[in-house]
């Protein structure tokens, strides 16, 4: 900090103390609300269990469609300020020319110059919880595909394809430590791009969301957009790169959202409650056993219908989920792997759910897989976001 | 009188009017300064004195100079003979005055002139140039007239980079700007010359305003980049560019890059040294804009700029958007708006505090003292609110024991939080956010890490319910007092001594501004004293505890009563209704410590108790109307109760009697036989040292010291002796509580039962 010139004892204290008599200021409110969070149990003890599709019916089909399958990182993310979905266009123009002038240190670039990196904003209209809800946004990075070079990208796309294995996940494991080209290619194989950008391929994609945000958007001001929940798929470097052009531009905030143990239990429980018609993959837990010299992981898979049955034998108030349920839950859990492997489940660490709704790792990774609870998901991670940011 | 003879006579004048030590620079200041330049000059006509001599030298050396430029002026006269050698005297003439005292801005006039207008050969005018160096500034009529002899192409390439170098150097010297920056244009198709780019960008970077920036000079600064390729210089342009014109132009400058521009300076380093001296006045300051390295770190920990508070930028950049819908308010506005970077003064920020721009990333604010106040005062609940976001999350983030395994960033966070509690202890108060985390991390925190700021940062909780902060806060704190060292425990008392003199400095405050009627927080003023109290109670019970668990350890005890000191004096020193006594178990400690410091201290709390109940007990008689917050009898009971053991113990050697009742079997028990009289201000332990040194100091041949002789006149004497050896709190006891007859035996004195 630079030099004080007056470091003067009480007089600026004047014009503060007052805050605290007259009137509640949304300062004095949200101390509060943090006094109540911090001094009782983080979350409430009772939720409702996702109901079926409450998306809105003007949302794009093939919007919804591209944020399904696909891992997100998980962030949290302080009110915009001065954010305006009028001015979409001209925030893709600078944030482009920004990217450019971060990817080539040192060398300036004109704003609206074309590259062939696009960046794109597009609203995704309707995706919200509430009608107060603001609307969610997708920012998605292109590569524009240069004529020339298109064949070449076609042999990396059937070099890809010989490497072949069934399993996305392990392709995109052995791709990743290979050629720039390839790890184009990934990204060809498997995206499916928004209809408008055909021309090119999708690096990076992003978008900002607020799902059942109504405790936040109580506390600020209408100069605030509030989008607590930020999910973003693509290179760490871009996130870091996007994230700080929002942060410098709307004086936000952007930090990972990890989910807890205690959390991960929850959407395990209110995943295996939701009613899903044809089981997409089995309910799969990981447990981690910190123990030297290297960890142990324990995977526990579960037929989906199996776990479901579970779940209706303990399940007693209709449309809701409680704290006791999800503690029994995952007790008899625990208790039918005792008693076939005598080893005590809750004393490792759970770090991954997966079922046919959605999986979730504790470092803040997620896949949505049931288009019918995209909503519901949301909604549990935006009151999670909310709760890191209060 | 010829305008050399006025050059002459404003030289003789600046070096007078440096000897007197005032600035001066102009032509009217100098009409002003006529009367003392008289008086001088007829003192040097008495012979007698030694500077009259000096000044002599110099009017000779004038003189040479004038000739010089005359010389110059007319130009090389070619058929004189010796041309070489005049020409090589009148130079040296000149660089030696201007290596010396510096020239005239009507020197420096004409010679830039001569040296641009290619009279002389190439290399005279390069010494010419090279000793262009202003006494106290440069006209900027003589730089624009120079700039203008560039245009007719006089001189050669070489001239021309030295004159931009000169430039450069001497820009701050420079008188003003206005007319220079008309020339913008003219400067800015000078970089088309390779070996002039790197100066004009140099030039220009100084010289640019935001209204410089146009579309077609950024465009064609990246046509002259896309050709150069990435010149250091011209990426500090374009910065600067960037930074007036964000909705224009992006760039970013690598992080390791610190050097931009070649260093012009150089060629004049004493020089300006020495002209800066001799205008030591109030200089304009020049306005460098920071270069900073973009803030894009993309490392996995975070990837938020290189330190943890941003830099300072003003939010033009937000402004630029929304450019189809400018409205008439805003344009006005932009125009009235004062940018961040050039404010540097308190008075600035008073003149503009209602068209400031603030910054486009609030937690910038915390490295700026201006901007602090200015945080303090706004009513602007945005602001804050952006404020209070930054902080609690980058709090958040960075907090080493909060997430697990972040102990390698340890270092940074510390300093974090010593920047964050210096902005507290500027602002004196607390920040809403620090509230927030210390109730999240505190559960978490292991006592050690960044004790001290974290300690600091309780200190600064702003004034609130104390039984709502109690179990957020101080329960934690608790558990961690009782199973910490008893250095943990002094530095816990330190700071809530610290919390309570905030809490009653707000108060205090607070009840000056006005009446405290509606408040939903604490609904009377007798609800916030009520929670002052509390918190009084709850170190006090936290002190007794400690002083067991520490088995009456002196040391923990200081500190203890340092909270007391605070404490005793409330009434009078924030004129707040509250009088809280100290628990018996630190009373009774500090009465029998061993230690004569400690009971030194005690005696001046009790002392200023005694003050201020008084004070309290007379107010109450004046106004019997407000009776709120009468002080119930049981405080002046407590008081008294402990009055009458204070000086049971010191005074009149009854100390089992009224004060403190220990069953007479026990004191059997001790084997002491004379146990009545063994607590007075001689026997008592922590004084028996001072009463044998009295009395040596009396007699120092005696072997053997019998201390129940001090008595009568001796008794005071004693008294004078203990005194003078620094027992200030022991003085202010006994001349207020004790009245004692003229026969001064212990028991001649009655103390005072007045309550």
């Amino acid at each position: 900090m630079d030099s004080y010139d007056v470091p003067e004892s009480t007089p600026s204290a004047s014009s503060r103390p007052e805050d605290y008599f007259v009137g509640a200021t949304p300062l004095q409110k949200r101390l509060e609300s943090i006094r109540k969070q911090t001094s009782f149990i983080p979350t409430p003890p009772r939720r409702k269990v996702p109901q079926c599709s409450q998306l809105q019916e003007d949302v794009d089909p093939q919007k919804v469609a591209f944020l399904l399958h696909k891992q997100w990182t998980l962030y949290s993310l302080t009110p915009l300020y001065k954010f305006s979905y009028s001015n979409l266009k001209e925030y893709s123009r600078l944030l482009n020319a920004f990217i450019v002038a971060e990817k080539q240190k040192g060398l300036a670039v004109e704003v609206g110059e074309d590259f062939n990196i696009k960046v794109i904003f597009s609203t995704l209209l309707g995706m919200k919880g509430t009608q107060r809800d603001p609307e969610a946004f997708l920012v998605q990075r292109l590569i524009l595909s240069p004529r020339l070079e298109c064949s070449g990208t076609i042999l990396a796309y059937c070099n890809l394809c010989l490497l072949g294995s069934s399993d996305p996940s392990t392709l995109a494991f052995q791709v990743a430590g290979t050629t720039g080209a390839c790890h184009h290619t990934r990204i060809l194989s498997k995206s499916q791009l928004p209809s408008e950008n055909r021309e090119g391929k999708v690096l990076w994609t992003g978008w900002f969301c607020c799902i059942f945000g109504d405790s936040l958007l109580e506390t600020v001001s209408e100069d605030f957009t509030c989008l607590p929940l930020f999910l973003a798929n693509g290179a760490e470097s871009n996130t870091a790169i996007i994230g700080t052009w929002f942060q410098k531009t709307f004086d936000c905030y952007f930090s990972p959202l990890t989910i807890n143990a205690f959390n991960l239990s929850w959407m395990a429980a209110m995943w295996t409650a939701c009613k899903v018609d044809h089981y997409v993959a089995t309910t799969e837990f990981l447990w981690s056993v910190p123990c030297s010299p290297q960890s142990l992981d324990i995977s526990y898979a579960i037929h989906p219908e199996d776990a479901k049955a579970l779940w209706d034998s303990i399940h007693k108030t209709p449309g809701e989920v409680t704290q006791e349920e999800v503690d029994l839950f995952m007790d008899c859990l625990y208790s039918h792997f005792h008693r076939h492997f005598k080893i005590h489940l809750s004393a490792t660490r759970l770090v991954r759910v997966s079922t046919s709704v959605a999986s979730a790792h504790t470092d803040g990774k997620i896949k949505i897989l049931c288009h019918k609870y995209l909503i519901g998901v949301l909604a549990y991670l935006t009151e999670l976001a909310v709760f890191q940011i209060e | 009188m010829s305008p050399q003879k006025r050059v002459k006579n404003v030289k003789a004048q600046n070096r007078i009017s440096q000897g007197s030590n005032s600035f001066q620079t102009t032509l009217s200041a100098w009409k002003v300064k006529q009367g003392p330049s008289n008086s001088k000059n007829i003192s040097k006509h008495g012979q007698n004195n030694p500077v009259g001599d000096y000044e002599h030298a110099d009017d000779q050396a004038e003189d040479a100079l004038q000739m010089a430029v005359e010389y110059f002026e007319k130009g090389p006269v070619k058929t004189s003979q010796n041309k070489d050698k005049t020409l090589e005297k009148h130079l040296k003439t000149v660089e030696n005055v201007a290596w010396k005292n510096g020239l005239a801005s009507e020197e420096i006039d004409v010679l830039l002139n001569i040296a641009l207008s290619g009279k002389f050969g190439n290399a005279v005018n390069t010494r010419i140039l090279k000793c262009m160096i202003p006494a106290t500034v440069i006209s900027q009529d003589s730089v624009v007239k120079a700039v203008s002899w560039l245009c007719v192409d006089k001189c050669s390439g070489s001239t021309k980079v030295l004159f931009y170098r000169w430039l450069v150097a001497m820009f701050d010297f420079i008188d003003r700007k206005e007319q220079i920056n008309l020339l913008y244009g003219f400067f800015f198709a000078s970089l088309q010359d390779d070996a002039l780019c790197p100066y004009v960008c140099h030039l220009l970077y100084l010289l640019t305003k935001k209204e410089n920036v146009k579309p077609f000079r950024v465009r064609k600064l990246l046509d002259l980049q896309a050709k150069m390729g990435m010149q250091p210089h011209l990426q500090a342009l374009l910065s600067l560019y960037k930074f007036f014109a964000p909705a224009l132009i992006s760039v970013s400058l690598p992080v390791r890059k610190k050097i931009y521009f070649k260093n012009s300076e150089n060629l004049w380093k004493m020089a300006l040294l020495a002209v800066k001296q001799r205008n030591q006045g109030p200089s304009p300051e020049p306005l460098k804009l920071m270069l900073g390295p973009a803030n894009v770190r993309p490392l996995k920990r975070k990837w938020n700029s290189l330190s943890i508070i941003p830099v300072l930028n003003s939010s033009s950049y937000t402004k630029e958007y929304g450019k189809k819908e400018v409205s008439l308010s805003d344009c006005l506005n932009r125009s009235g708006s004062f940018p961040l970077e050039q404010l540097k003064s308190f008075p600035q920020l008073l003149q503009n505090i209602h068209c400031l721009e603030l910054p486009s990333q609030m937690g910038s604010v915390l490295n700026n003292s201006l901007l602090l106040h200015y945080i303090n005062c706004v009513r602007d609940e945005p602001v804050l609110l952006r404020f209070y976001y930054w902080l609690s999350q980058t709090l958040q983030e960075e907090c080493i024991w909060y997430k697990v395994n972040n102990y390698e960033h340890g270092k940074e966070f510390t300093n974090f939080l010593d920047t964050i509690i210096r902005a507290e202890c500027f602002l004196q108060e607390g920040f809403y956010s620090c509230e927030a985390f210390l109730y999240k991390s505190l559960p978490l925190w292991d006592g050690l890490c960044c004790r001290s700021q974290f300690l600091q940062l309780v200190s600064w909780i702003p004034f609130s319910s104390f039984s709502e902060v109690k179990p957020l806060l101080f329960d934690h704190l608790a558990q961690l007092f009782f199973t910490s060292t008893i250095y943990f425990k002094c530095s816990v008392l330190q700071s809530l001594k610290e919390l309570l003199q905030n809490w009653l400095l707000w108060l205090s405050m607070d009840i000056h501004m006005k009446p405290v009627t509606n408040s939903p927080l604490e609904t009377t003023l007798g609800g916030s004293m009520n929670s002052v109290s509390k918190l009084i109670h709850y170190v006090g019970w936290l002190s007794t505890t400690a002083m067991r668990l520490e088995s009456n350890s002196t040391f923990l005890l200081h500190f203890i009563l340092d909270f007391y000191e605070k404490v005793c004096d409330i009434y009078i020193n924030y004129n707040l209704p509250l009088v809280v006594l100290f628990p018996p178990g630190i009373f009774y400690s500090a009465l029998l410590s061993l230690d004569t410091s400690i009971l030194n201290q005690l005696c001046f709390i009790m002392h200023r108790y005694r003050k201020n109940l008084t004070a309290a007990k007379k107010n109450e008689l004046v106004q019997k109307t407000k009776s709120e917050f009468n002080f119930s009898s049981k405080t002046y009971q407590e008081f008294n109760h402990y009055l009458t053991s204070m000086v049971g113990c010191l005074w009149t050697s009854k100390p089992f009697g009224k004060g403190i009742y220990i069953d007479p079997e026990i004191l059997e028990k001790t084997g002491v036989t004379e146990y009545k009289n063994s607590l007075n201000v001689i026997h008592h332990p922590s004084f028996l040292s001072y009463a044998v040194s009295f009395l040596l100091q009396e007699s120092p041949e005696e072997r053997t010291v019998n201390v129940s002789s001090i008595q009568g006149k001796k008794w005071s004497w004693y008294l004078d002796y203990l005194f003078s050896q620094g027992l200030q709190g022991l003085k202010l006891f006994i001349r207020s509580s004790v009245h004692h007859s003229s026969v001064p035996r212990a028991e001649g004195i009655n103390y005072n039962n007045q309550y």
